[in-house]
């Protein structure tokens, strides 16, 4: 819990809720398949919580060196605040994200 | 403090009135409030208005009762109102009117009665219509003369900063009518 | 200084325009006045830089408010009677979210039966909203205010909206000699507002988003801590345009020689300036009598009334509004906070004044003299309906 005098004087959100972690609510987490992936970045688009991040694709395979080229930025799912909804893995259009059961 | 109660109708410019008397008095450092009786107005309805005027800051915030000056810009108002109802004692009433000041002194029986016409003063300085003059400018000059409280100067002055219509026509109408204002006491 | 004959509507446009405010979003219908009309023409004549939204009802003219300070800019609006009452969930929304939104609102009475005259019951509606409440005496004090509010409203560690209220008809539409402080003065008092969060595109971020019970209680507790840090702000704001205009509006209680009084009468409003004129012709009788007009509502300055009751042996509190419970909301906060003080001289409500019915210096000293009454031989009644049209009715009431 955060004392009055250090919270600020109105929530402001610029990421997910950093005091409540959204992600224990998962009962399926949506899990990226890079080699599938074309960074459209349809699934940061549409997901309802910011839970989605852009970061450095680098390090991240792809489905042709061609896009890892043009496109610099992989989507990163947040697991702390996903809450696991799957409507990436419903909007992605060449189906690269899977819906895993979280293991109990 | 001075206490001067406007009465008039709907378009004739008695609130316009009030606010020329405190503009004038205003230019010669008193402090002033006008206003307009707080109503809902319409054109050719009877409306009232008033100014106060005092040497030091005016508190009082509420209507005027008994007013020391009554201006009235229509004989017709007569029938319909008691204009001099809460005059105080020694109080005047100026009216526009073709009348004598003997003449309103018998009907309204005030003390001092001062008579201007300033229909026909309006008229002349092509100030309205003949249907409906406006005669607030002629009627504030008027009351220069009638109380002596302000200046006719000041009174010229406030019309030219008060009245964006035709100033010059409404300050010789003021010019006139304090010409032409008669004044008479009765005990 | 430039001296100018201006009604309270004009009066406001003015302090706007000094104010530099940036956004003004209004709803233009009635109960809306002239206010927004004024500043709409300095607007369009180029006398004033701001952006003027027309919004389809009172609930968004708050709304565009907000959203306006939110992004940085300094926002205004202007209402008054039942269209402060439509705006009230986004009052509250202001509040919460912590913006300087000031807003002007001519008090009027509530309908039905339909009324357009002075009444403080529209904003005394609004009073848990968190926003920080002025009423004021004369057109002067509307102009001052305005911008001293901004000053307080903006600090960073206030950040609470501000609304000043002035009667209807009494201050709205009288024309008083009114100073209109130069803009280089004024900008010198009262700086860019620079919050310390904004809506920034480059920067995105979520205001006012759900927080859980484990600290939404925290977040109410900082508006009230905001609120009592205020008094001292105020305090503050108005002693440097004391310094600089020589007007005094140092108290949140404006005290009329009470500091000897026997009998203090409350209020807030134009009212309250007949009433210290009554109180000079009674002092010059004799009568020991004193007027505290609340100036600032909230925050509510519980201190100042404590130090009236120690001197004083009786209290009256004069309320142009009435709340259906036991009494109208000033004599309820008065009398809050005399219970636990160790000095509580009877305290008597009257309710006056409803609906713009003209409350007249005779009115003052009657209730004056009922209070030394009260004095002499204790409490007859706690709640008078001053003026109550009745059989036998008393000459002072009519």
């Amino acid at each position: 819990m955060i004392p009055y005098d250090k919270l600020p004087h109105t929530p402001i959100a610029s990421v997910n809720s950093v005091v409540v972690k959204t992600g224990a609510w998962r009962t399926f987490k949506p899990v990226i398949n890079y080699e599938k992936c074309i960074r459209c970045m349809i699934c940061w688009k549409f997901c309802p919580d910011v839970s989605i991040r852009l970061e450095d694709g680098s390090s991240y395979p792809a489905q042709s060196e061609r896009i890892k080229e043009t496109i610099k930025e992989a989507p990163v799912i947040d697991y702390d605040h996903c809450k696991g909804c799957g409507i990436c893995a419903e909007e992605c259009p060449t189906k690269a994200i899977e819906m895993v059961p979280e293991e109990k | 403090m001075m206490e001067i109660r406007f009465h008039g109708r709907g378009g004739q410019g008695a609130v316009v009135a009030s606010r020329i008397l405190a503009a004038a008095a205003f230019l010669e450092g008193k402090d002033v409030q006008a206003f307009p009786f707080f109503g809902v107005e319409r054109r050719g309805a009877p409306v009232t208005a008033f100014t106060k005027i005092d040497e030091k800051p005016i508190r009082i915030k509420s209507e005027i009762d008994e007013p020391d000056y009554v201006i009235v810009m229509d004989t017709a108002l007569l029938s319909a109102v008691d204009v001099t109802q809460g005059l105080k004692k020694g109080g005047l009433v100026l009216i526009n009117t073709e009348k004598s000041a003997e003449e309103i002194h018998e009907i309204l029986g005030a003390e001092k009665v001062a008579v201007v016409d300033a229909t026909e003063i309006a008229i002349r300085n092509q100030l309205g219509t003949k249907v409906q003059p406006i005669v607030n400018t002629a009627l504030v000059g008027a009351f220069a003369r009638a109380s002596g409280i302000v200046k006719l100067d000041s009174v010229v002055q406030a019309i030219g900063s008060e009245v964006p219509r035709n100033p010059e026509r409404n300050q010789q109408a003021a010019r006139d009518a304090y010409e032409s204002t008669v004044v008479m006491e009765f005990s | 200084m430039v001296r100018m004959l201006l009604t309270g509507n004009k009066t406001t446009a003015y302090s706007a325009m000094r104010s530099r405010v940036q956004v003004v979003s209004a709803y233009p219908i009635t109960p809306q006045t002239t206010i927004v009309e004024h500043i709409a023409e300095f607007i369009a004549d180029g006398l004033m830089k701001a952006e003027y939204i027309q919004v389809e009802s009172e609930h968004s003219a708050m709304a565009a408010a907000i959203a306006a300070s939110n992004t940085g800019a300094r926002a205004f609006t202007a209402t008054s009677a039942h269209g402060l009452l439509l705006m009230h969930e986004m009052l509250h929304w202001a509040t919460g979210a912590r913006l300087p939104v000031v807003m002007v609102n001519v008090n009027r009475a509530l309908g039905p039966p339909w009324s357009v005259w002075a009444d403080h019951l529209d904003s005394i509606s609004q009073r848990d909203t968190g926003w920080m409440q002025y009423y004021v005496e004369n057109n002067q004090e509307i102009f001052d205010t305005v911008i001293m509010a901004y000053k307080v409203s903006e600090r960073p560690d206030i950040m609470l909206p501000s609304m000043i209220s002035q009667d209807a008809f009494y201050l709205s539409h009288t024309v008083e000699p009114v100073d209109i402080v130069e803009q280089e003065v004024v900008d010198n008092y009262l700086p860019p507002y620079d919050p310390p969060y904004r809506l920034d595109v480059n920067n995105p971020a979520g205001f006012g988003s759900l927080v859980m019970p484990n600290h939404y209680y925290e977040f109410r507790y900082k508006i009230a801590e905001a609120m009592e840090k205020a008094k001292k702000y105020i305090k503050e704001a108005a002693e440097e345009w004391y310094e600089i205009t020589g007007r005094d509006y140092r108290g949140l209680l404006d005290c009329y020689r009470c500091e000897d009084a026997d009998v203090v009468l409350f209020g807030a409003g134009t009212m309250m300036s007949t009433a210290k004129e009554v109180v000079d012709w009674m002092r010059a009788e004799g009568k020991k009598v004193g007027v505290a007009r609340i100036r600032v509502f909230r925050p509510f300055p519980g201190e100042d009334v404590r130090k009236v009751a120690d001197g004083a042996a009786a209290i009256g509190v004069m309320d142009r509004a009435y709340g259906f419970g036991r009494g109208g909301a000033f004599f309820n906060e008065v009398n809050s906070a005399l219970y636990n003080h160790r000095n509580r001289p009877p305290t008597k409500n009257y309710i006056i004044g409803l609906g713009g019915r003209d409350v007249k210096p005779r009115h003052i000293r009657a209730i004056f003299n009922d209070l030394l009454k009260v004095k002499d031989e204790g409490l007859d009644e706690e709640f008078r309906w001053f003026g109550l049209r009745r059989e036998n009715m008393p000459e002072e009431e009519i």
